[in-house]
């Protein structure tokens, strides 16, 4: 494992290189902490300086309804939280019996529909934004959540089928065939075998599904613009930001809404990873 | 493996396949296959937003006037090129910075895993959000860059960053809108290509290395010489999907600019079709040529990595 050992001169310049890298990642998010927590007078009159004192009104503001003076981000992120939720929900029951068969099963065709699901992922996107728009407009749902949920299964399906069918082909089938010799039905190999040690791997891809939902600004947009009170969170920020809304306000809801996707996507990272990066080891 | 079990079995496995794979595939038809259905459809006749509550109910008029309309229209040519210089860039970059993210973390410190996981923020965080902090971080007014730029490295007047079109710098045009555009998409999208690279690194043979110490390879050959021709698979299908996804952008640039400074990239034209034209037919229109672009570039991909795989 040693391999060539790094001179002093390479470590240094890692150092810096990481630092570098920290700084990149960081300090733009870390820019819109501090000027979240200052005063809005005291921003505009000095734009470089630090917070002298720990003000979270602007968390208040955002969140509260329009009725106590606020800008109603609560509402808004409830919205965001029911059509992700939703769509977690959907996604992951329409697509995990799929991926199994597709990583494990050998049916006629396998072949084929392993390249749908390949194809399928790779090329999501605004081309297939008018159908969808028109359909749902004819079936009269554009502006209500539903419509929006629809959407979102559409668009999540593709990447939970990928994902899931790469941790199921990552997990040992000796357990399987065990369980097989042992006499046991597909469905109870199903329930009691694969099911138990998928887990991990099931809630990674609900937490990735959930990301792409809760982030998902575009529909939203082309759905409910017009029906303020279906706004979902990233929504309401940005059709905020053209309001005169000050920015420390909005820098507080932006912080609001991200903190519990970065939260939950840390406590699950490592399966994330590894399921959106499986096949590129080759 | 399965040679002695009977037919039957595999008939069973064959049914259950299709069983349990069929809701899925039931979906992705709902939701890909029909709606690309009607994209070639809508492109090929003339509807409108107000045509929608008749929408299957009259017989469908066909024309080419849509494609005709766009290949004649100045704003057809210039947003692919804003595009195709967009999504170039935004590749190039993100795989760079990946790249030298991936190396610098290669082996192993105290913190790697947390400066790992750091590194992942931009990648995770609500699109919205870090346009909004970027938004601030650009303002001309109270932005940190223009008041560092003013306080420190003397700029005369503020910059406007997000709708400044192009800027002479050393007597060289710059677009600076683009470029800030690009900037912000390299720094959501860099963590990804540094999780596939990080990836690919890892399952490099450790031997390798050691045998070429031995040989007498210094770090820079190694890197040369053993490392960076194992990335080049995963390199460039990098290039490709970030490409392909860069293409297709809208909310990155529409949240930080809505097209202005020359930002008019295709996704924000197909949705000004679409909206404020209200002309589905030619939204429709616009994506058909869109994806007519990624579907030449995915089969000169294909090729490529054909022929890569032919050679030694």
């Amino acid at each position: 494992m040693s391999g060539v050992r790094p001179t002093r001169a390479a470590r240094a310049g890692r150092a810096v290189v990481v630092a570098l890298a920290l700084l990149w990642s960081l300090g733009p998010v870390a820019y819109g902490v501090v000027l979240a927590v200052r005063p809005y007078g005291e921003v505009t009159r000095d734009p470089l300086g630090l917070p002298t004192t720990l003000d979270l009104s602007a968390f208040a503001t955002a969140l509260r309804d329009e009725a106590d003076g606020g800008f109603g981000l609560g509402r808004f992120v409830l919205n965001s939280l029911g059509v992700a939720l939703g769509t977690v929900l959907l996604s992951i029951a329409v697509c995990v019996l799929g991926a199994y068969a597709a990583a494990r099963l050998r049916y006629r065709g396998r072949a084929v529909t392993n390249g749908i699901i390949l194809a399928v992922y790779l090329f999501p996107g605004i081309v297939l934004a008018v159908p969808k728009f028109v359909v749902l407009a004819r079936l009269g749902l554009t502006s209500s959540l539903a419509g929006l949920l629809v959407v979102y299964v559409a668009a999540t399906v593709p990447v939970a089928l990928y994902m899931m069918r790469n941790f199921f082909l990552a997990l040992p089938a000796s357990v399987e065939e065990a369980a097989i010799m042992d006499g046991c039905t597909l469905g109870q190999l199903l329930v009691r075998v694969v099911l138990p040690i998928a887990v991990p791997g099931v809630v990674a891809t609900a937490i990735y599904v959930f990301m792409i939902a809760w982030n998902e600004y575009f529909y939203a947009l082309l759905f409910l613009v017009q029906r303020r009170e279906l706004w979902t969170a990233p929504l309401g920020i940005a059709q905020l930001g053209d309001f005169q809304v000050p920015v420390t306000v909005l820098l507080a809801g932006s912080i609001a809404v991200t903190v519990p996707v970065v939260v939950i996507f840390f406590l699950a990272q490592r399966y994330i990873v590894s399921g959106l990066v499986q096949g590129a080891e080759r | 493996m399965t040679a002695a079990r009977p037919t039957t079995t595999r008939a069973r496995e064959n049914r259950t396949g299709w069983l349990l794979v069929s809701p899925s595939l039931m979906v992705v038809a709902l939701v890909v296959l029909v709606p690309f259905a009607l994209v070639v459809v809508f492109g090929f006749s003339e509807v409108r937003l107000v045509d929608i509550p008749y929408l299957g109910t009259e017989p469908v008029t066909w024309s080419l006037d849509n494609f005709r309309r766009a290949a004649a229209s100045q704003a057809f040519w210039g947003a692919l090129w804003t595009t195709v210089l967009y999504a170039g860039l935004t590749a190039v970059g993100s795989l760079a910075v990946g790249l030298v993210l991936a190396l610098a973390l290669r082996r192993p410190f105290r913190g790697r895993g947390l400066v790992r996981a750091l590194l992942l923020v931009p990648y995770v965080l609500p699109v919205v959000a870090a346009a909004t902090i970027w938004k601030t971080l650009l303002n001309p007014q109270y932005g940190l860059v223009n008041a560092f730029g003013r306080a420190y490295l003397g700029w005369d007047a503020p910059v406007g960053f997000l709708s400044t079109t192009s800027a002479d710098v050393g007597g060289v045009p710059v677009p600076v809108a683009l470029l800030v555009v690009v900037l912000f998409d390299v720094w959501k999208s860099a963590p990804l290509a540094f999780l596939f690279l990080t990836a690919r690194l890892q399952s490099v043979p450790g031997e390798i290395e050691e045998a070429a110490a031995l040989d007498g390879a210094n770090r820079r050959q190694t890197l040369r010489f053993i490392l960076l021709p194992q990335l080049r698979a995963v390199a460039l299908l990098l290039l490709l999907l970030r490409f392909i996804w860069s293409f297709q952008t809208f909310d990155d640039v529409y949240l930080l600019t809505e097209g202005a400074g020359s930002t008019q990239v295709m996704a924000i034209q197909v949705y000004t079709e679409l909206v404020t034209r209200a002309d589905i037919g030619s939204a429709a229109a616009f994506g058909l040529l869109m994806s007519l672009v990624l579907v030449v570039l995915l089969a000169g991909y294909v090729v490529l990595s054909r022929r890569a795989g032919e050679g030694p």
